[in-house]
């Protein structure tokens, strides 16, 4: 059967009735049986630990007034996708604090808690300022090496794991918060110098399935609209997407198209602080969400409330949607879902009748082993309403890291060469090739994703990993398996700026660079291109990544096209490189934007004729009439007939579903303080003093049935492991669903518990559903601490400030 | 400088989505060194994910000052009132228990009451405070009447408040929902109202529910 993840290609016209695409694959992977080698986390460092965590405050010139900066950076921040402007306050090395920027069009010098404190991470006493290898008996168990060493021995290892093994059993893990430059020389470092397989990024655990239900019906992987056509959007609809903790700009957007007169539909098993005042809040079961869309697209046929005209000129497979959506009936939508009757109504009515919307979705309906399937439902109720294309007529995911679309488009995700090309495409294998100067037959086919990798080492065909930008043994699901295949690899070398947990079981970690110490550009959510700006040099022997990864290449003794002066260069190859492709970046550079506030792509060099234009770059996509390289000008999606597709999603429930012996659903995300695997934040005191530790959440009702008070230790077991942790109970989430954070580590983990299952087409594990018990914690279970464990301080609380001059 | 008289605070805890970039971005004004001045308050953190962001209000006649023996607050022409004067302030806790918004709060090391002071040494060169620059909600905003009434149409501003018998005007406008009639809040009376006649939010998981 064809990859049904894989693009399109010109050709002729598309046969509806065996197009292969619209009713896409929808058995879940599986996930490993229990037999295979754990390994249970350990409690946490010490305090005397010298890598920590150890959680930083202000302190010196950072609490002096009147202390002057030598200058103000215009960057962005290094957390979420908004990718907010903020100006950094810059005295000799050190970064200061922060100014907002103000004329910066996204976020008029907004910011969350994170991107205000994010100055923290600089000059951190547990930043990583020498190489260090594996060493039982040193402090923390490793030992300062010199860099040269050190390089010249994951060189060697690299060397020796290919040549005995083959090309494909050294490994390349990555991540989303790295710049495109970095995230492109990491793809091309894979493909080129190592020649394996097997690369992949932690956007694995975050935007792909919204990446293949986009490919699916539009036929390319970006956001469609700029933020502003919120605005004015008489409905905003948000499926699975804690705004207000995980994106909380676009708080602001929200809240002001309602008072512009929208309305809100929020869809969450959590009443989070967004759903507080929506005019329709559905408290949906967790990993339903593509029932009720297809109850919704029901509804809309029903009454007729779809945009006849736009389906006829736009899209292909609507009369089989139509026909496969006829079982959602209401009752029956509302008994899968849990959701009302009543109020499904009400958002069929709301949605459907709407003149403009935005639709919106995030890792809540993405981060399931149906999560295209969820994406697909979402996309079908955008296409039969005709909104998209149009100015406050929407669509988005939410990304959830910094880089989070730019990474998922220049050769870092397992299948893909720069330009968000296939790497199975003959095609894009000779035009990379030819870029890259070497035989496209010597290019490797599509290798592993992030989690296959691990169970990869499991079976010996993977024996080495260099890990950088990812901190696999926090997020990724059913970590004790994480663990111990980690132990198992001959060789695993971690480029990072602190010790992550995943560095610990590193046999070689290398000094990467913080964010505010090397530049380049990454997109944003809204796939606007902007530029992040250094600040400072990296410290002590630390190094920018790039240059860290040429220095290997050169050890290797393969430094053709890894000779790269600056994240410039690289950028000027990347334009080269993407090309023609879908995400063309050739008419972007770093003076445009700047003086554009950001470039969004697709933004070309040259004409559909080959002329050289000044292209501004393309901030709303499918706008009618638009071109694009797929089409090439018969319509505005990107299939050669122009045409976006109509999926057939499948609902299917939970890959584990709840039972006599495990009753309850657990479901994981975010909380404000904290971000992703917290390696940054966990190190921040001010943000720790919000949120220090993981509670599991639960209604009173269910409290009440297990006898758990507010504040109770508990334990949450599922098939995988148990955890031990206080009971926040609240009147904010369904009672037959408990929540846990996901931010920290060892036995405060809460991805001991999840499920790896994986959706068969994007590969993300479903963090979102799983099946587990809750009970009060035996007095054994309740760590000795007895409270909240402390973060080991790394600087004296900040003294009271006297009297302001 | 004074703060222009143009300017205005406004503050609309309808908005608010509680994630502490308000208190957070406090503490990061210069003359702030490090404390936070701003509170977030939670209704009932086990009922609602309601939040209110609770700033200095510049009361027009300030009770924390009409109270203080020490003479130790004080309001500038531009109405912003100030935090304790540390030669002064006798630590005594009178503003910290008179004020009827709960602002002032005692720095017990420091043994002086600090409160916001509008960012004075922002507001005062024309630049917006820390918490109205960073809130990513709009909950707290901060410019001039006639761009709020452009931004928020559904909404005017109050700056009246009724505490039983006492009644207060403010330099700060709180946001309300246009449609309303009253042209003052009346802070007491929502006290009075119980908190659980709530029968929607309690039967919000439910099938069948409204």
């Amino acid at each position: 059967m064809a990859d049904p993840n894989a693009n399109p290609r010109p050709g002729g016209p598309v046969d509806e009735a065996t197009a292969p695409n619209l009713e896409p694959q929808t058995e879940p992977v599986p996930y490993p049986p229990r037999d295979v080698a754990r390994m249970e986390a350990p409690p946490d460092p010490p305090p005397s630990d010298p890598f920590g965590p150890h959680a930083a405050y202000p302190t010196g010139r950072r609490l002096d007034t009147g202390v002057v900066p030598d200058r103000l950076v215009n960057t962005h921040c290094c957390y979420c996708g908004q990718q907010c402007g903020i100006r950094l306050k810059v005295k000799d090395d050190e970064v200061l604090g922060f100014e907002p920027w103000y004329d910066f069009p996204f976020n008029k010098g907004k910011l969350c808690p994170k991107g205000i404190k994010r100055y923290l991470q600089s000059g951190h006493p547990d930043r990583l300022l020498h190489a260090y290898e594996r060493d039982a008996d040193a402090p923390g168990g490793f030992r300062e090496m010199p860099y040269a060493r050190a390089i010249e021995r994951v060189a060697s290892e690299i060397d020796r794991i290919q040549s005995t093994y083959g090309n494909d059993a050294f490994a390349v893990l990555t991540g989303a918060s790295l710049t495109s430059e970095k995230s492109y020389l990491m793809g091309k470092f894979a493909h080129m110098a190592l020649r394996t397989a097997n690369i992949d990024y932690n956007g694995r655990l975050c935007m792909v399935s919204a990446g293949g239900g986009n490919n699916l019906a539009f036929g390319v992987d970006r956001g469609a609209n700029p933020w502003t056509d919120i605005l004015r959007a008489e409905v905003v609809w948000a499926s699975g997407a804690n705004i207000a903790e995980c994106a909380p700009i676009t708080t602001d957007y929200v809240w002001q198209a309602r008072e512009n007169g929208g309305k809100l539909i929020i869809v969450d098993p959590r009443m989070t602080p967004i759903a507080r005042t929506a005019d329709l809040y559905l408290p949906v079961k967790p990993g339903r969400d593509v029932a009720l869309f297809n109850g919704v697209l029901r509804e809309m046929i029903a009454h007729d409330w779809i945009d006849h005209a736009f389906i006829e000129r736009y899209t292909i497979g609507f009369d089989a949607l139509a026909r496969h959506v006829e079982p959602w009936t209401l009752d029956r939508t509302a008994e899968v879902t849990g959701v009302a009757r009543k109020r499904i109504e009400a958002a069929s009515e709301l949605w459907g009748t709407a003149k403009t919307s935005f639709m919106m979705h995030s890792r809540g309906i993405e981060h399931s082993a149906h999560g295209v399937q969820n994406v697909l439902g979402a996309i079908n109720l955008v296409l039969a309403s005709g909104r998209i294309g149009r100015p406050y007529c929407g669509y988005s995911t939410i990304t959830g890291q910094g880089n989070g679309q730019g990474a998922r488009e220049h050769g870092s995700k397992k299948d893909q060469l720069p330009g968000m090309r296939e790497l199975a495409d003959p095609e894009a294998r000779r035009y990379v090739a030819g870029v890259w100067g070497m035989d496209p037959d010597d290019l490797p086919q599509p290798g592993a994703d992030a989690y296959e990798i691990f169970r990869k080492v499991a079976k010996d065909e993977i024996r080495g990993l260099l890990l950088i930008c990812f901190n696999p043994l926090v997020s990724l699901p059913d970590n004790q398996f994480i663990r111990a295949q980690m132990e198992r690899l001959e060789f695993f070398v971690t480029i990072d700026f602190f010790m992550s947990e995943s560095a610990r079981h590193s046999h070689v970690v290398l000094p990467g660079s913080l964010h505010e110490e090397d530049e380049g550009v990454v997109a944003t959510n809204e796939s606007r291109v902007v530029k992040i700006n250094k600040c400072i040099d990296p410290p002590g022997e630390a190094k920018q990544d790039w240059r860290i990864i040429q220095d290997i290449c050169r050890a290797l003794g393969r430094e053709e096209g890894f000779t790269f002066e600056s994240p410039r260069e690289i950028f000027d190859e990347l334009r080269i490189a993407s090309k023609g492709g879908k995400a063309d970046y050739s008419g972007i550079t770093y003076e445009k934007i700047e003086a554009q506030y950001g470039v969004f792509w697709p933004c070309y060099a040259e004409s559909p004729e080959g002329e050289p234009i000044d292209h501004r770059g393309t901030p709303r996509m499918f706008e009618p009439g638009s071109w694009n390289p797929i089409a090439k000008g018969a319509g505005p999606f990107y299939f050669p007939d122009g045409k976006a597709r109509f999926c057939r999603p499948n609902y299917f429930p939970p890959t584990e579903d709840t039972d006599d012996a495990y009753p309850l659903m657990l479901t994981t995300g975010r909380v404000i303080s904290q971000f992703l695997s917290g390696t940054q934040t966990r190190r921040i005191g001010p943000l720790l003093d919000m949120y220090p530790t993981p509670r599991v959440e639960l209604h009173p009702r269910l409290a009440a049935q297990l006898g758990v008070e507010d504040g109770a230790w508990v334990t949450v077991e599922t098939r995988r492991g148990a955890m031990t942790l206080r009971a926040q109970v609240v009147r904010t989430i369904r009672p037959d669903t408990i929540f846990i954070p996901y931010h920290w580590a060892s036995r405060r983990s809460a991805n001991q518990l999840t499920l790896s299952a994986q959706d068969p087409i994007s590969k993300i594990p479903e963090f979102k559903a799983c099946a587990a018990k809750l009970r009060q914690a035996r007095p054994d279970e309740i760590p000795e601490a007895a409270d909240e464990p402390p973060v080991p301080r790394a600087h004296p609380r900040p003294e009271p400030a006297p009297e302001r001059t | 400088m004074p703060v222009p008289p143009t300017l205005h605070y406004f503050l609309d805890p309808g908005r608010c989505i509680g994630c502490n970039a308000c208190v957070q971005a406090c503490a990061e004004c210069d003359t702030h060194r490090g404390q936070s001045m701003m509170q977030l308050d939670f209704i009932d953190h086990a009922r609602s994910p309601q939040t209110v962001p609770v700033i200095c209000m510049h009361c027009d006649t300030p009770t924390c000052a009409e109270v203080c023996p020490a003479d130790a607050i004080k309001r500038t022409e531009d109405g912003v009132v100030h935090t304790a004067r540390k030669p002064r302030c006798i630590a005594c806790n009178n503003c910290v228990l008179a004020c009827p918004f709960g602002v002032p709060k005692m720095n017990n090391a420091a043994n002086l009451m600090m409160k916001c002071d509008l960012c004075y040494d922002r507001t005062s060169q024309g630049l917006k405070p820390m918490c109205a620059s960073v809130c990513p909600s709009g909950a707290l905003w901060f410019g001039t009447e006639e761009e709020i009434r452009e931004l928020r149409p559904a909404s005017k501003t109050n700056r009246e408040f009724r505490f039983g018998g006492q009644t207060i005007t403010t330099r700060v406008r709180v946001m309300v929902p246009k449609d309303r009639a009253e042209t003052h809040l009346d802070v007491t009376a929502s006290l009075r109202r119980s908190r659980d006649a709530d029968p929607m939010l309690d039967a919000m998981y439910d099938e069948g529910s409204p």
